[in-house]
């Protein structure tokens, strides 16, 4: 399967553009079809595409970061996502909107903070699993 | 928040975010850094002196309102008691202990347990609120564990320290249910919410009265008398001596122990005062002191004897307590206190020796006075003060022991003797942790003894010199404190008046003159042990080997073995298992009411089949049926990804856009998760039996017939509309978002969400654990 030229080629491309396809479904997922949930599995799907494609090192090498890490820093984000409130007197986890729309997100809020903590975390444990499965397919000493 | 006794609780956990940092910077000389934090907590307190009897200070701050729990505190004379006696004795504990585990590698660790037990130990001594006290009941259980368990390499420690938190963890469980009664009793007694959790909201109501007082009663006694070590809960205490020495000094001795008496005092105005108090606490109370007491005397090493003797007067404390007369609770606060200081100090001067001989065993010490000449006249001191020898402390509180024994009517001569039989043997135990070790002829030490650094001598002395000078001159104590502390647990304000000498009246002499009886037999049967006129050591740990410790060992076994069984029966490691008896449960669980709605209720309403519908239901079905009869794992998968995706298209006709994009994103990812799992089984798929598939298309045949009525059941509840309207309303005014489904998700529910996505995140970590522990076992 690695040894497919056209899908190495393909999944150069394909693999971005999911990617930023997950992102605007993150962000556009609080008025239309989408949210942190989808958005984080469509992101784990384009590096397990790209996985398929190249092998897990490259994967790995792509992502950059440890999965483990998207999983904890996307746990912290929603946690503070609910902490902001609560210095402002309001209950844990009610969202605080800002004043102004930044361009291009649309109004930014606690709430978005944490559906990117949700995304983190959706992406980071699907491609935990996949990752270090298929790092054992590799036969490699240790895949994190 | 600014009260200054929230802050003294923090001080401490404060410290204990600094404290790994200045163990590594300072190793040995760390105690000095860090005992300024109870020296802070210490300052403060005296700064309240003198307390007024029957006064009190309390500060609430909101936590749970609707529960009826706030961060209540409430400082009187009880409390000002423990708060010096936990902030004073900790300082000397924390400059004790960095020398005593010198260049331990884990000494951080070591501060950061002492510390945050010493915070837990503050808020549990200033509790106002019952929730409140029970959690820093809890964490100071939490902490003994792992300061008993610090040598976690060494299984005794580690059994040592399981014992310690199950036994007082069960009695933490059986006191939150005694409070929570306490505080239903509470509230049928007229007090709100707030004032029936609180402690002092208590002495409005009668308790005494109510129809839960005997289960009250008997749940806070539980978990009091599993803190405080008594019969039969007493065997952990003993135990716990694996820990280190400053911990035993701090915790089994001076503070943690006595929580469970401070409970009994501070609740004994609200729950105290009827026969049943009085008979169960009396007699739980002595005998544990008759135990305690008897047992030491079998013991030779010298963290054993004192950790014995620590279990006679602990039991010499709840038998007051249950006495409760005005007397006898005015002899507890003297014995609690002059314990505490002559305790500590002796399990210094105990480690002292065990530190600079390297044996804790007492026949092979003797002579050490000239080598360490001040842990010597610390000894002494703090033994006399113990055995109740004059001018001591500890005098005045035997003293006053006996006259309670003497003049409380319902006290019957029997109580005096056991009390003087207790103490003779405390005496000789007294004798034994001192004169043994420093007097006589030289022992067989393993190592060559010289005098412990100064950090290991000063809190020996300054206790045991405390002693002496409270005995001398008690009456800064009794107008300071001791006074404010016994009308705390009377619930009235009381004056105490203590002294050496009581002049000559007919009860005095006759005190004195068991004080003095006491002496003599303590001397003569320390003759007896020390030159083996009588067998009396072997002889007592015959006697005392046997009894809770075997139930408890037992029980334990019985756990485990049983876990085993259970363990093995329902995770036999095979996965088809596993599925079939959760669809069983299932089917057996919720198909038989299935059918009852289904056959009783009305059809459902249906809208008419169209005919995408139908072409994706038949491909999906085919799918199914295809996936059962192949042969081939890669086609199977396929197929069954087939019927996901025909799923994830029905959710797009029923205008379920959010769903079916997840449905087949979790298609795609199963997929490609399963292929990965099947590249390393074989790819032709060997067939089971003829009977096991019977069995399998069975079970899966219930499943489906059970899921489909599930659905066709719910398509017919006529379901409360306000639920979604609210949803539908509010989403875009409320939650700023058009997609119901996603607001409802991150902003209306989003406290479940977080759960879930802990959860996931903790599955994540699972799935790379099982994987690594498979490779490990490989390789």
């Amino acid at each position: 399967m690695r040894d497919s030229l056209i899908l190495r080629t393909t999944t150069r491309v394909i693999m971005p553009l999911l990617l930023l396809f997950s992102f605007f479904e993150l962000l556009r997922g609080h008025n239309e079809p989408g949210g942190g949930f989808v958005g984080g599995l469509l992101a784990a799907g384009g590096l397990c595409l790209y996985m398929l494609a190249h092998g897990v090192d490259d994967a790995r090498r792509v992502l950059r970061v440890d999965p483990r890490v998207l999983i904890g820093v996307g746990l912290l984000l929603a946690l503070a996502a609910g902490l902001v409130p609560v210095f402002q007197g309001a209950p844990f986890l009610t969202g605080v909107w800002a004043e102004n729309k930044v361009p291009g997100i649309g109004k930014v809020s606690t709430v978005l903070l944490f559906d990117v903590g949700v995304y983190l975390v959706v992406a980071g444990t699907t491609l935990l699993m996949v990752l270090s499965l298929a790092a054992r397919d590799e036969e490699e000493d240790d895949p994190c | 928040m600014t009260d200054p006794l929230i802050l003294i609780i923090l001080v401490p956990f404060a410290a204990t975010i600094v404290a790994p940092a200045v163990a590594r910077r300072l190793g040995a000389h760390t105690g000095w850094v860090l005992a300024l934090a109870p020296a802070i907590v210490f300052a403060y307190v005296s700064r309240l002196l003198p307390i007024e009897p029957g006064t009190a200070h309390t500060v609430a701050v909101p936590w749970v309102g609707s529960l009826g729990i706030e961060f209540a505190f409430l400082a009187d004379g009880l409390s000002v008691t423990f708060l010096l006696l936990i902030s004073g004795i900790g300082a000397l504990v924390m400059i004790y202990a960095s020398s005593y585990l010198g260049r331990d590698p884990r000494l951080g660790r070591f501060y950061v347990f002492l510390l945050a037990f010493m915070g837990a130990m503050l808020g549990l001594v200033l509790a106002d609120n019952l929730i409140t006290l029970f959690v820093f009941w809890e964490l100071t259980s939490v902490c003994s564990y792992l300061l008993i368990g610090f040598d976690h390499e060494k299984a005794e420690a580690r059994a040592a320290a399981l014992k310690a938190l199950l036994v007082t963890g069960l009695g933490g469980l059986l006191l939150l249910a005694g409070f929570l009664l306490m505080g239903i009793a509470g509230e049928q007694l007229g007090l709100s919410a707030i004032a029936a959790g609180k402690i002092s909201g208590l002495a409005a109501v009668d308790l005494r009265e109510h129809a839960y007082y005997h289960a009250i009663f008997i749940l806070v006694l539980l978990g009091c008398i599993t803190k405080s070590a008594q019969v039969p809960f007493h065997f952990w205490l003993p135990a716990a001596m694996a820990g280190p020495t400053p911990v035993s000094a701090y915790l089994h001795s001076a503070t943690m122990v006595k929580a469970g008496i401070y409970l009994l005092a501070r609740l004994s105005p609200h729950l105290g005062g009827t026969p049943e108090w009085g008979w169960t606490v009396g007699l739980i109370g002595l005998v544990t002191m008759l135990t305690g007491s008897l047992a030491t005397l079998g013991q030779r090493d010298m963290k054993r004897v004192l950790a014995y003797s620590t279990l006679a007067v602990l039991g010499t404390l709840v038998m007051l307590l249950g006495v409760g007369t005005e007397m006898a609770v005015k002899t507890a606060v003297v014995y609690l206190v002059a314990h505490a200081m002559y305790k500590a100090a002796l399990f210094m001067v105990a480690g002292n020796v065990d530190h600079e001989t390297g044996t804790r065993e007492l026949h092979r010490l003797g002579g050490l006075r000239k080598l360490m000449p001040w842990t010597a006249l610390a000894g002494i001191l703090a033994a006399l003060s113990k055995a109740g020898a004059p001018p001591m402390f500890g005098f005045i509180g035997k003293e006053m022991l006996y006259t309670t024994k003497l003049t409380v009517e319902n006290v019957g001569a029997w109580a005096v003797v056991a009390s003087v039989v207790a103490n003779v043997a405390l005496v000789a135990s007294a004798l034994m942790v001192s004169v043994w070790p420093f007097l006589g002829k030289r022992g067989d030490t393993p190592k060559k003894p010289h005098e412990a650094p100064l950090a290991m001598v000063l809190g020996a002395v300054l206790l045991s010199l405390m002693g002496l000078g409270r005995g001398l001159m008690p009456q800064p104590f009794e107008t300071n404190l001791g006074s404010a502390a016994a009308s705390a647990i009377l619930g009235r304000p009381v004056e105490m008046h203590l002294a050496l000498w009581h002049g000559v009246d007919p009860t005095a002499l006759a005190v004195l003159g068991l004080s003095l009886l006491t002496l003599t037999l303590g001397g003569g049967l320390y003759f007896l042990i020390r030159r083996r006129v009588a067998p009396v050591g072997p002889l007592l740990r015959r006697l005392f080997s046997v009894g809770p410790t075997q139930l408890y060992d037992l029980t334990l076994q019985g756990i485990y073995s049983g876990a085993d069984r259970v363990t093995r029966f329902i995770q036999s490691g095979r996965l088809r298992f596993y599925v079939m008896v959760t669809m069983l449960v299932t089917v057996i669980v919720a198909g038989p009411p299935l059918v009852r709605a289904f056959m009783g209720g009305p059809a459902a309403a249906n809208g008419g089949w169209r005919i995408h519908e139908i072409i994706v239901a038949a491909l999906a079905l085919t799918a199914a049926l295809a996936a059962t009869a192949l042969r081939s794992r890669l086609a199977t998968l396929a197929l069954v990804g087939v019927v996901g995706t025909c799923m994830g298209l029905l959710f797009v006709f029923f205008s379920a856009p959010d769903l079916a994009l997840t449905q087949v994103m979790i298609e795609v990812l199963s997929v490609v998760i399963l292929v990965m799992v099947l590249h390393r089984l074989p790819l032709v798929i060997k067939r089971s039996g003829r009977l096991s598939r019977g069995r399998d298309a069975v079970v899966a045949a219930a499943v489906g017939i059970t899921m489909t009525l599930f659905v066709l059941t719910v398509a017919r509840v006529d379901r409360d509309p306000t639920v979604s309207d609210f949803y539908l309303e509010q989403s875009v005014p409320a939650a700023h978002g058009r997609n119901v489904v996603n607001v409802i998700l991150v902003d209306f529910r989003a406290m479940d969400t977080l759960g879930e996505i802990t959860v996931l995140g903790a599955a994540g970590l699972g799935v790379l654990a099982l994987l690594r522990l498979r490779r490990k076992e490989r390789s």
